[in-house]
């Protein structure tokens, strides 16, 4: 992108200018040379994006359970512990079509060659990209230091049987569960229970399995959870229908695939903002100093750039539609 | 470039971005409907497996649709040469088959671990018999 400016060639204006671009007689497509290499990076990167979520969903439809969205996804920043499912990726996702509909703006502005309207409208999106990023900060450190979900360690969990937690002396409790609801398991000294600090953790949101807390702080094999190495509580229950009635489980782990392909996903679309944020700025500074008036060709930087910017939220629609809607 | 004037745009891409942000809305009303959260009494009126299909079809629609007005309108591509489309479009045909074949793959997979642990249940000296094998081959699996 930044070596086509260089030497760059004016379409719209070749007949009456003098050469006309790529220097060939016409332009190829009636494009300039750095749009319509713009055009097909995004293709390549498009084929890239798909790539990844082809996979996603191949190791998803392959797997008995899944973690389900609305319980993985349903905190909020400083709404303590309300349930308020997917609403925060739901935010980001207007976040990102808000900042798509700005670059429109200052892609029209530029047309006209309004250097102050491209600059706000720029600006405005810089914000925009800078808040989605901001985001989807908060929403990794919640998974990773609230949740413990790491890229090989999955603590979100479905029940594939109906049944009930067991206490430390091997009873029944009042805590039953169904087949298909979702649990998160939780770790060792993370202070849920009793311990209702302002933290924002996630004790009633992910109330199924929350609600009785093993008094143990140590790895271990008790009556009522089993506590591995990394301090991950599995609590006990009893199943309660099915072949397997009468016999006592341990909460296992969600499919491990689940946290490598969303850190993964999520954060390769993340790195795609990054650089579309840091672009944006060299290209604000641009606008600002003046050097796309000398060009006189209707702000044809903007433009590329506005292509690369929907092409981020393009991916998010996927993105949001695979991992947080489905 | 555009056709249309500055004004002309402008509604434009106002439109299409009104039009996006209610496409979003319902996605999101529709996520909650198949998740149970509202309308509870949905799930158990109809098959909760075709449920899943219509609204997640419904959803995979829209978001196809969210993709289509994003790259004609916001990118221009229907304000660009006809062969510049068709260089970029069409190679994405290719992910037609891409879907399909994958996750026709991941069924499968699906299918051959339920296999594996049912087989496993068997005893060692009954898996010779040919007649258990036949059973289980002939389960529907995918």
């Amino acid at each position: 992108m930044a070596t086509d400016t260089l030497e760059h060639h004016d379409v719209d204006h070749h007949h009456a200018d003098g050469p006309p671009s790529w220097d060939g007689g016409e332009a190829p497509m009636k494009a300039s040379y750095g749009k319509l290499m713009m055009w097909y990076f995004l293709l390549s990167d498009a084929f890239t994006f798909a790539g990844f979520l082809i996979a996603y969903g191949t190791l998803r439809v392959m797997m008995p359970t899944w973690p389900v969205p609305d319980f993985v996804f349903q905190l909020f920043p400083f709404a303590g512990h309300t349930s308020l499912p997917l609403m925060f990726v739901t935010l980001m996702t207007f976040i990102l079509l808000f900042s798509s509909w700005t670059m429109v703006r200052a892609v029209q502005e530029g047309q006209r060659e309004n250097q102050s309207g491209v600059a706000v409208w720029m600006f405005l999106t810089i914000l925009g990209g800078a808040a989605f990023l901001g985001c989807q900060a908060w929403e990794w450190t919640t998974l990773i230091a609230k949740e413990n979900m790491t890229v090989t360690t999955n603590p979100f969990g479905t029940h594939i049987e109906s049944g009930v937690y067991i206490d430390n002396n091997g009873n029944e409790t009042q805590d039953v569960f169904e087949a298909g609801e979702p649990y998160l398991i939780h770790v060792i000294g993370q202070g849920h229970g009793d311990d209702h600090g302002d933290d924002g953790h996630a004790d009633e949101g992910h109330a199924a399995s929350t609600e009785y807390t093993p008094h143990h702080d140590e790895p271990g094999d008790y009556t009522d959870a089993l506590i591995d190495e990394k301090g991950y509580i599995h609590k006990k229950y009893k199943v309660t229908e099915g072949e397997d009635a009468g016999i006592i489980k341990s909460q296992a782990f969600g499919p491990k695939a689940f946290g490598g392909l969303f850190f993964f996903i999520t954060g390769f679309h993340g790195f795609h903002v990054l650089s579309g944020v840091i672009f944006l700025i060299i290209i604000f500074i641009n606008v600002m100093s003046g050097l796309y008036v000398k060009r006189k060709n209707g702000y044809e930087m903007v433009e590329k750039m506005g292509l690369y910017w929907h092409f981020v939220d393009l991916v998010w629609v996927f993105v949001f539609l695979l991992f947080y809607l489905l | 470039m555009s056709s249309h004037t500055y004004e002309e745009s402008k509604s434009i891409a106002t439109k299409t971005i009104i039009l996006l942000g209610i496409i979003t809305i319902v996605e999101v009303v529709i996520a909650y409907i198949g998740k149970g959260i509202w309308f509870p009494s949905l799930q158990e009126a109809m098959n909760p497996r075709l449920l899943t299909v219509l609204l997640g079809g419904a959803m995979i629609i829209l978001s196809l649709y969210k993709a289509i007005k994003i790259v004609f309108e916001f990118m221009h591509m229907s304000y660009e040469a006809p062969g510049l489309s068709k260089t970029v479009l069409l190679p994405l045909l290719l992910l037609v088959w891409g879907v399909i074949a994958f996750l026709w793959e991941g069924t499968a997979w699906k299918g051959y671990r339920q296999k594996i642990i049912d087989r496993n249940e068997i005893p060692a000296e009954q898996q010779m018999q040919g007649t258990l094998i036949k059973e289980l081959e002939t389960e529907d699996l995918i």
